[in-house]
């Protein structure tokens, strides 16, 4: 038994779920096909082996969420927080993501084909994030480590409160948030967006990206600062 | 007769009552520095609290069981509104979460293993679940917070039970705060930051925003797990009634709600002070809101913030709690605030330490600093020996074991073979306050400010 389809219109999300966890790394099942989604949360939390998890049809909220080693490819749009605190394997969503895209991510790839929402990658820790689009306000908020790169556009405070992740922009960035800075492009830049894009299996110039990172002024709280940062 | 026979010495020299000299201090520190106080610990001021409540004990109208002979039951079980696996305690005492970062390994460590020979819990804090912790604690409450430090699927899996932090009683609407002394290389690892900055965890959860996404949150989490694990939801106490009721509907199985005396290793004391209600109005509204949802023993309710002795955790009870939960209480059982440490087979004195932070024995409150002279609150080599897991675990254990034991004395005296029999019948108030808030009649009358008329 090497592939299995659930249908969500006659099987329920515990089952899926139970088999992905249970039944999928016990049979060495090596694909997963999910019909029908209509949107159900939580498709596919929790992978925790090589699985390669196919979603035809648009995801709720935390698709993919905590992925360990898995794959997870959503032919659809996903809701709030998709592979949010992924450890490890790869999600792409070939439609839109809605906000807290990544969220805490740890490790992985995730690739979002289409835009964002608020706060993609907001809490990243690790891992890294491609989105094809543009990605709204707030997002990369208080990002420690990992990398994004943003095919697009670039909301309002982009990268508020940054620590060490680093984030490559082709487009417009409507405004940069608290301590993160425009910083010039070297030549591991380029081969990193490159790298990235790659990966993603998307084709733009990596010479038409900003990078931004942390200015790091907020590492150490000042009271001169007078809260204007 | 001139006017010096009887000079006008005065006698009182008076004080201003709004401009006292703990005002002046504060104002003379804040133009010196033009800084906020950071501190540790909970609340300092006077609040209405559990000490302002009394039993009434058997006499003709009720019948006492023996003084510690009968059976007097304080088995507890959390967590049986969904998941399949449900917690089960010898005690209704737990341990508080409290971070690796905050305390030191051998704590975290000494809190495990007192915890498991007693038969309660211990709770993971900001910045993950250590080793020594999962190792020492049977039954390990793993906290999800917003800031997700080190937070993984796998520590998810080895957990008992997770907690949902929105917020607690030190400082409800403010995430953690780690001052860089304390961000050693394996605390900075642990949250994936830069050792040795000044670390302030995110206040929001970064994937879901109001009661609604919260309950989708649970879910995932019930599905991550299988629907095994009890999920806890803790809150700061403010807009309690509102907020055990949302936690209700976002699909707890527990909730927990935290007062305005619960500690902190760091908080701005504009915060501490006045941010949040004491714990006794907070758990009334909270037994509320579950006795208007009829959820009252469906989901269970776990008390904390200034919970220090059997007589308090008998009250918490009696007033509708599950359990209480217990972080200050538990460091001062480890020896915090002790002017003496034990090591290598003798005591030793800390008073100079103490001097060295600008504090004394009883009055510490800088575990934010790093630098705990008892060793507790550090990350410090040195500093952190002088407590060791062994020592700290028999004294912990010995305070459990002595609130467990007053807890059955006075359920006894109540006449209840089960602590969880206590009721809010059996007690009284000793002031308005108290009475208002607890909403039981002050003692000798039937009048409960705010529902009975005087």
């Amino acid at each position: 038994m090497e592939r299995m389809s659930f249908d969500l219109a006659q099987v329920t999300l515990r089952e899926l779920n139970s088999f992905l966890h249970k039944e999928a790394p016990a049979k060495g099942v090596h694909q997963v096909v999910v019909a029908n989604p209509d949107g159900a949360h939580n498709i596919a939390v929790g992978l925790d082996c090589p699985v390669d998890v196919e979603v035809h049809g648009h995801a709720g909220y935390y698709a993919g969420g905590m992925n360990k080693t898995g794959t997870v490819t959503i032919f659809g749009s996903a809701g709030t927080g998709v592979a949010e605190n992924m450890m490890s394997g790869r999600v792409h969503v070939k439609g839109f993501a809605s906000n807290g895209a990544g969220a805490s991510m740890h490790g992985g790839l995730l690739v979002i084909d289409g835009d964002a929402g608020l706060r993609c990658g907001i809490s990243l820790k690790g891992g890294d994030i491609v989105v094809g689009g543009s990605v709204g306000s707030f997002s990369a908020f208080m990002a420690q480590a990992g990398r994004m790169v943003v095919c697009g556009n670039a909301g309002d405070a982009l990268g508020d409160s940054l620590y060490e992740a680093v984030l490559y922009v082709r487009g417009s960035i409507k405004s940069l948030g608290a301590d993160a800075q425009i910083e010039p492009m070297t030549e591991a830049d380029y081969a990193t967006v490159k790298e990235l894009l790659d990966a993603a299996g998307m084709q733009h110039d990596p010479h038409d990206f900003k990078r931004v990172a942390s200015a790091r002024s907020l590492y150490h709280w000042n009271a001169d600062a007078d809260q204007e940062y | 007769m001139s006017s010096n026979e009887h000079p006008a010495k005065p006698v009182v020299k008076e004080e201003s009552f709004g401009y006292d000299r703990k005002t002046i201090d504060y104002i003379r520190n804040a133009a010196a520095h033009g800084l906020y106080e950071i501190r540790g610990m909970g609340a300092k001021r006077a609040l209405p609290n559990f000490d302002d409540l009394v039993f009434l004990g058997a006499s003709l109208s009720r019948y006492p069981l023996e003084g510690y002979r009968e059976k007097c039951s304080t088995k507890t079980v959390l967590g049986t509104r969904f998941a399949t696996k449900p917690i089960e305690l010898e005690i209704p005492i737990t341990i508080a979460g409290m971070s690796f970062g905050s305390l030191s390994a051998n704590v975290k460590e000494a809190l495990g293993r007192a915890a498991s020979e007693v038969g309660t819990s211990t709770t993971t804090g900001d910045g993950g679940m250590t080793q020594e912790e999962r190792q020492s604690s049977k039954t390990l409450v793993y906290q999800c917070l917003p800031s997700r430090y080190g937070f993984n699927p796998d520590d998810v899996r080895r957990a008992d039970a997770i907690e949902m932090v929105i917020g607690q009683g030190a400082k409800p609407g403010g995430g953690g705060m780690l001052l860089g002394q304390k961000v050693s290389p394996r605390v900075a690892a642990m949250r994936t930051l830069p050792a040795g900055i000044d670390q302030r965890s995110a206040c929001r959860h970064p994937d879901w925003t109001g009661p609604d996404d919260l309950a989708i949150k649970i879910h995932e989490m019930r599905e991550l797990t299988d629907w095994e694990k009890p999920i806890y939801v803790k809150v700061g106490a403010t807009r309690t009634f509102n907020d055990v009721k949302l936690a209700v509907h976002s699909g707890a199985d527990v909730v927990v709600v935290d007062g305005m005396q619960g500690g902190t290793a760091a908080t701005q004391t504009c915060f501490i002070e006045h941010v949040g209600i004491p714990t006794l109005a907070a758990l009334r509204q909270a037994v509320d809101a579950l006795e208007d949802l009829n959820m009252k023993g469906k989901v269970q309710l776990i008390v904390s913030g200034g919970i220090r002795s059997g007589p308090d955790v008998a009250k918490a009870l009696a007033m509708g709690a599950d359990a209480v939960s217990i972080g200050q209480g538990v460091l001062i059982a480890l020896g915090c605030n002790h002017d003496s440490y034990w090591q290598d087979g003798a005591h030793h004195d800390a008073t100079t330490d103490y001097a060295a932070l600008g504090t004394a024995p009883g009055y510490c409150h800088h575990c934010h600093t790093g630098k705990c002279p008892v060793g507790i609150t550090t990350q410090d080599a040195v500093l952190e020996q002088r407590l060791t897991p062994e020592v700290g675990a028999r004294h912990l254990k010995n305070y459990l074991k002595t609130l467990n034991m007053e807890l059955t004395t006075i359920a006894r005296a109540c006449g209840k073979q089960n602590v969880h029999h206590l009721e809010p019948e059996d007690l009284v108030a000793l002031t308005i306050e108290a009475a208002a808030m607890a909403r039981v009649p002050l003692a000798g009358t039937a009048w409960i400010p705010g529902v009975t008329g005087c």
